[in-house]
């Protein structure tokens, strides 16, 4: 019962004549439970629509809509949580990860009850509950990945945004965590906006893809007709240019 | 990632201010310019007016008649309301009209055309002496200690610059006096007399930001010798000298211009302390003296043409930036 | 800190980082002697008014201004009172006030420097732009300033310090901060719903304390000089108080008769503020050094050096490039490291080889290695390292630099750093000509346009004149490409040619490349972390392990390698076909840290078919009838079995 929605949202920096509008009227739907992926080069405006939807970024025409109702942006429970691309720079290093995770429960829970959903979330995420008291430095990338996921969860989200997530780490590691990503959503039911450059990965996550270039969506739909029958020249155009795809 | 967007970036179509980045950045330079002078001259005005207590009474004393304080107070327009000082105060800077010392009578502006050249060969001699150091040394110690060769010279160079740069001004004077004009008597001690007059206070204003730039040259010069550009120059089998100083110098140098800046504008003022130590008739002791005896036009008048010296060397290094480094206009905006 | 293996659980003192820092710093040569001369310096402050106090106002109208002497070590002053005890008891007063200014400072500065990130953009913008002119003049002009407007005298020169400090301070904080707000992890604490001041608390200020303690530090050094200054000049402490300043400047009338008067506290000024300075520089340079070199400290595996046997394979007639037991060292903390460890291969003339291994593996070092653009302290060794049957090994830099200046073209991975950005495009090609095949300046010029007209840059005579922030990535990779085909190279090294660009633009360089492979016979060695690239583009591929050649296959048999690392690598990558109801395979464990080579095979710990052997004795690269080359014990049993039991295992909980 948890459905983002992007309704028309422009997100325009600077002044009206110097500045440049990054996200043109972009009408996108994550609905409840589903994983919708974002595809697009660097520019187009993927990752300043992740922004818009948590407060990073200013919307300035539209709205993001939850349930109907716009996103919340102040302090306090925030329903939409996200994950960001460089798990080497996501983490404060002055902090336990514990610590980490725990700020990130809404306020007001008590402080055992806090605890326990650290213990819980890192277990969730595949880590040993008794690292709650490292520090980021002693963790490997994608083990501070897993750990980024399990603070954005600790919110409580209704919709989890994860913004180019595995782009940051080697193969090798790659797929654990695209592996938690689909277990905990399979498990949770979490409606999800994946975003990546990597067509191979996206297709792997997600069940909606839209594609988007120089602010604008320019195409949409199930992610095997996107991916199998692309309605629009630019996805065409980005299939072709998958290393080994057929050409 | 791209990290400079090309210039067809999303959205509208640039206009012309975007479009010529040079324009863009004269309109922008000068109004940070015009800002910075009006903060000085606002300040500069309100000198007389933050002191506590009565200016013209501390100035001529508790046993000055109040018929004589109450005439110089009217002299100064001290009795007319703030902001029509103010303005007047605008305007006499703008005409050149700062008015006269409260000790002398003479006109400020008189006193500072007397005074202003001898601090100007100081600062621009020492500019000169700091440059022709600095960089060669800097650079050379960058070529000769990159990658961690030579770890015995560059803790010599590091601690020598360290300890340079950390005497002051005025108390290396002090030193240079002692050796030079007391116990070996080559050079005179003070006034400014002939061409050996100026080798001291020169030298004493220009020894500290020496060591200083050269450390600053040698630290980006070791940061151009690890750039990617150079490594593709290197790439195109250039002989050392063409990559170090056609392809890391300039680099090095560009990157040095910023921090060196500061300490260019950091000698204009270091020129008060010198002046001091070497007695050099220049505006630094008249400063000095004018706050000792409370002559408070004077006070304002050089604080003005010390403030406008720098804003002045702050333009003329973003300038010399944005020649050298054509980035660095579009960077700004 | 110790290296961390995988699976191993450390056990965690709070905050370890921060506090061995800063201890580490007291254990350097100059962290000591800064540390106790800092410390000398506070104790005389408090100490010295105790001991010296009533000599230092002792008055022996007997013996006014006298030199040096046994009962007066640096003099008397015009009332006879002895000028070393006053030098010794000014200490308290220079230090005291230093020391309030400096706190003044930084109260105001980090306020200032704070306030853009709690206030709102606008009044944020108002409070940095005010700081931005403030900063402008030099603290000696504000310090004047403040001086006239607070008054002549010790508190007002207290007050003019301190307020003058501020900006830069305040400059300072706000930068630091800045960097620290737009960090991902203060940008997560925000989409959690954590307010602006308590972000400031818990995130921006713990992670800028110390570079704001090392300059408070260093500040306190310049309060000090800057009062000195004051006093000196007669603004700062009036008598009958004095302090440093006010000595030198009362010794400098009479430096002819007694230079000792001026001299002893000039010495003092000095050394006191060189106590502040070398201390902050010492924990600024303890604080970097430590983030960069802490790691590398890691026991060294016995045995780690010895090279286990590599088989050429069969080589056709004169290779362009011939490479035999390339190694590549670098000097660690406990020993030589060495990230790249007896590589042999070679490359055909024509031939595209490509070279795949993660992050850490050496790929990049060996390319490096082979153009001799490895610099000192790195160390290259190689038992043969042949370019066109020209022995590279022997002779200077000097020797080969016509040969490779003309022959062998370099391609980097970041198109956006690799071009020098203050030169046009044109000179930037036609330099190496020019110097290489004694071209003129528009001789070099015109044929930079031609180069660029053959690698598909459009308006190639308006391109050259311009600079590379005017190209885009894609554009900037071809003249980077352009410039390797000004002579006539027979090699092209290509290091992650494509990693920084868009799969769109990937798409072109790569057809770009191939292009010219054809056309001009040019040899390509691909460096990529992508298996996928290099597979399309290469004929052969070397795949790199721990600095190692572990397996050097045909490309189009990538997927059935025979060593697990590469059927792994090649296995773990995602494709347009993988299967979406099962699990990624994964590769458990972590890459080997380069500083701590396990004795065996480098890949033992993550390898499913890991025996007892593997870990005790490192393969040798072994060549087949084919020509494949592999390095494992279980090239043989290598089945689809066994890396499926891998990818079902979840990485363990390390």
């Amino acid at each position: 019962m948890s459905e983002l929605v992007f309704d028309d949202v422009t997100v325009r920096y600077g002044n009206a004549r110097t500045g440049h509008t990054a996200v043109d009227g972009v009408r996108l739907v994550v609905p409840d439970g589903a994983v919708v992926g974002l595809v697009g080069e660097s520019g187009s405006g993927k990752s300043t629509l992740a922004k818009a939807a948590v407060g990073l970024a200013p919307v300035t025409g539209g709205a993001v809509l939850l349930d109907g109702v716009p996103v919340p942006t102040r302090p306090g429970r925030r329903p939409v949580q996200m994950v960001f691309q460089d798990p080497y720079s996501s983490l404060d290093p002055r902090m336990t990860i514990g610590d980490s995770i725990a700020e990130a429960v809404p306020r007001g829970t008590p402080r055992a009850q806090r605890r326990a959903d650290v213990l819980r979330l890192l277990e969730l995420v595949d880590l040993d509950p008794a690292r709650a008291r490292a520090h980021p430095a002693q963790l490997s990338g994608g083990q501070r990945q897993r750990v980024a996921v399990a603070r954005a969860l600790a919110a409580r989200p209704d919709v989890v945004i994860a913004d180019e997530i595995t782009s940051a780490l080697d193969v090798s590691i790659q797929g654990t965590v695209l592996n938690l990503v689909r277990r905990l959503q399979r498990e949770l039911g979490t409606s999800m906006l994946f975003i990546s450059h990597n067509l191979a990965v996206v297709r792997y996550v997600a069940s909606t893809i839209a594609v988007m270039r120089e602010g604008r969506i320019v195409e949409q739909g199930p992610a095997e007709q996107v991916l199998g029958d692309p309605a629009h020249e630019y996805t065409r155009e980005l299939l072709a240019a998958v290393p080994g795809a057929v050409r | 990632m791209t990290a400079v967007a090309p210039a067809s970036a999303v959205g509208t179509p640039s206009r012309r201010m975007a479009d010529n980045p040079w324009l863009a950045f004269a309109v922008r330079r000068t109004g940070r310019l015009l800002v910075s002078l009006w903060v000085l001259v606002t300040a500069s005005f309100l000198i007389l007016h933050l002191i506590p207590g009565d200016p013209v009474r501390a100035a001529l004393g508790p046993t000055a008649p109040a018929a004589l304080v109450a005439a110089r107070r009217a002299s100064l327009g001290l009795d007319r309301p703030l902001w029509e000082q103010y303005v007047d105060y605008l305007r006499g800077v703008l005409t050149g009209d700062l008015g006269s010392s409260l000790g002398s009578s003479l006109p400020v502006s008189r006193i500072i055309g007397q005074r202003l050249p001898a601090t100007l060969e100081l600062a621009l001699l020492a500019f000169v002496v700091v440059v022709a150091l600095a960089v060669p040394i800097g650079a050379g110690m960058g070529v000769l200690t990159r990658g961690g060769r030579r770890r015995g010279g560059e803790l010599a160079f590091s601690s020598a610059s360290t300890v340079v740069g950390a005497v002051p001004d005025f108390v290396l004077g002090v030193g240079f006096v002692y050796v030079f004009s007391v116990t070996l008597g080559w050079l005179p001690v003070a006034g400014r007399t002939g061409p050996s007059s100026y080798v001291l206070p020169v030298l004493a204003l220009a020894v500290g930001p020496a060591a200083a730039l050269a450390r600053i040259v040698r630290v980006e010069m070791l940061t151009a010798l690890r750039s990617d550009h150079v490594r593709t120059a290197r790439a195109k089998r250039l002989p050392a000298w063409q990559v170090n100083l056609g392809h890391a110098l300039p680099h090095a140098l560009t990157a040095s211009i910023t921090l060196g800046g500061l300490l260019l504008s950091a000698l204009v003022a270091g020129t008060v302390l010198v002046e001091n130590v070497f007695s050099w008739p220049g505006l630094g002791s008249t400063i000095v003296s004018s706050i000792l005896e409370k002559d408070y036009p004077v006070v304002q008048g050089v604080v003005l043409v010390y403030g406008a010296g720098v804003l002045l060397v702050n333009l003329a290094v973003d300038v010399v930036l944005s020649l050298l480094d054509p980035r660095s206009v579009i960077r700004e905006s | 800190m110790t290296t961390m293996a995988p699976g191993v659980l450390v056990p965690v003192a709070d905050r370890p980082a921060a506090r061995g820092r800063w201890g580490s710093v007291l254990r350097t040569p100059v962290g000591i002697g800064a540390g106790v001369l800092l410390a000398a310096v506070l104790v005389l402050a408090v100490v010295a008014p105790v001991v010296w106090g009533a000599q230092a106002e002792a008055v022996d109208t007997d013996a006014i201004l006298q030199g040096s002497s046994a009962a007066h070590l640096v003099g008397t002053d015009n009332l006879g009172r002895d000028l070393f005890a006053r030098t010794m008891v000014a200490t308290g007063l220079s230090v005291r006030l230093a020391l309030t200014a400096t706190v003044l400072t930084v109260v105001l500065g980090m306020l200032l420097g704070a306030a853009p990130l709690l206030l709102g953009r606008r009044a944020g913008r108002l409070v940095t732009a005010g700081i931005d002119i403030a900063v402008a003049f030099p603290g000696l002009l504000l310090a004047l300033f403040f001086a006239i407007v607070f008054g002549v005298g010790a508190t007002g020169a207290v007050l003019a310090i301190g307020v003058a400090g501020a900006p830069v301070f305040a400059r300072l904080t706000s930068t630091l901060a800045a960097g620290v707000a737009s960090r991902d992890y203060v940008l997560a604490a925000r989409v959690a719903g954590v307010g602006r001041f308590r972000v400031l608390l818990r995130h921006v200020f713990p992670n800028i304390a110390e570079p704001l303690v090392v300059n408070a530090t260093i500040g306190a050094g310049g309060a000090l000089l800057a009062f000195a200054g004051l006093s000196f000049l007669g603004l700062g402490v009036q008598a009958p108080d004095y302090d440093w300043g006010r000595l030198l400047q009362d010794g400098l009338s009479g430096i002819y008769r007694h230079p000792e008067a001026a001299l002893a506290p000039g010495l003092a000024i000095v050394v006191a503020g060189l106590a502040f300075n070398l201390f902050g520089e010492a924990v600024a340079k303890g604080i970097g050094l430590t983030s960069a070199a802490g790691v590398v400290r890691g026991r060294r595996a016995a045995g780690a050096d010895r090279q286990p046997a590599t088989e050429r394979g069969p080589v056709a007639g004169q290779p362009v490039l011939d490479v035999e037991d390339l190694s590549v060292a670098f000097p660690g903390a406990g020993g030589p490291v060495r990230p790249v460890r007896g590589v042999t291969f070679s490359v055909g003339r024509g031939e595209a080889v490509g070279v795949v291994g993660e992050s850490g593996s050496g790929k990049s070092l060996t390319a490096l290695a082979v153009a001799r653009l490895v610099e000192a302290p790195g160390e290259v060794t190689a038992a043969r390292l042949d370019f066109r049957g020209t022995d590279l090994r022997t002779g200077g830099e000097r020797a080969h630099r016509r040969l490779l200046g003309t022959g062998f073209a370099m391609v980097f991975q970041d198109p956006m750093t690799s071009l020098n950005p203050t030169r046009r495009i044109g000179h930037q090609l036609a330099e190496g000509a020019r110097r290489h095949q004694g071209l003129s300046r528009a001789a070099g010029l015109a044929r930079a346009v031609d180069r660029l007209r053959s690698v598909r840059v459009p308006e190639p005579e308006r391109r050259a004149r311009q600079y590379p922030h005017e190209f885009s990535g894609g554009m900037r990779q071809r003249a980077m490409i352009g410039m390797g085909l000004m002579g006539e190279p027979a090699l092209i090294v290509a290091d992650e040619p494509t990693t920084a660009l868009d799969v769109t633009v990937q798409r072109s360089v790569l057809d770009l490349l191939a292009a010219i492979r054809r056309s001009d016979d040019v040899a390509l060695l691909l460096i990529s972390h992508d298996v996928a690239v290099v597979r399309e583009v290469c004929d052969r591929v070397l795949v790199m392990y721990a600095g190692r050649i572990v397996e050097d296959l045909p490309a189009d048999r990538l997927a059935a390698g025979r060593h697990p690392y590469t059927r792994a690598l090649v296995a773990t990558v995602p494709d347009m076909a993988v299967d979406l109801d099962a699990p990624l395979p994964v590769i458990p464990g972590r890459p080997v840290d380069p500083s701590a080579q396990p004795p065996g095979c480098a890949y033992a710990a993550r390898c499913p078919l890991a025996s007892d052997r593997c870990r005790a004795e490192d393969p040798p690269l072994a060549a087949d009838a084919s020509g494949s080359r592999v390095a494992c014990w279980h090239a043989d049993e290598v089945a689809d079995g066994a890396l499926a039991a891998a990818g079902a295992a979840r990485e363990e909980v390390a």
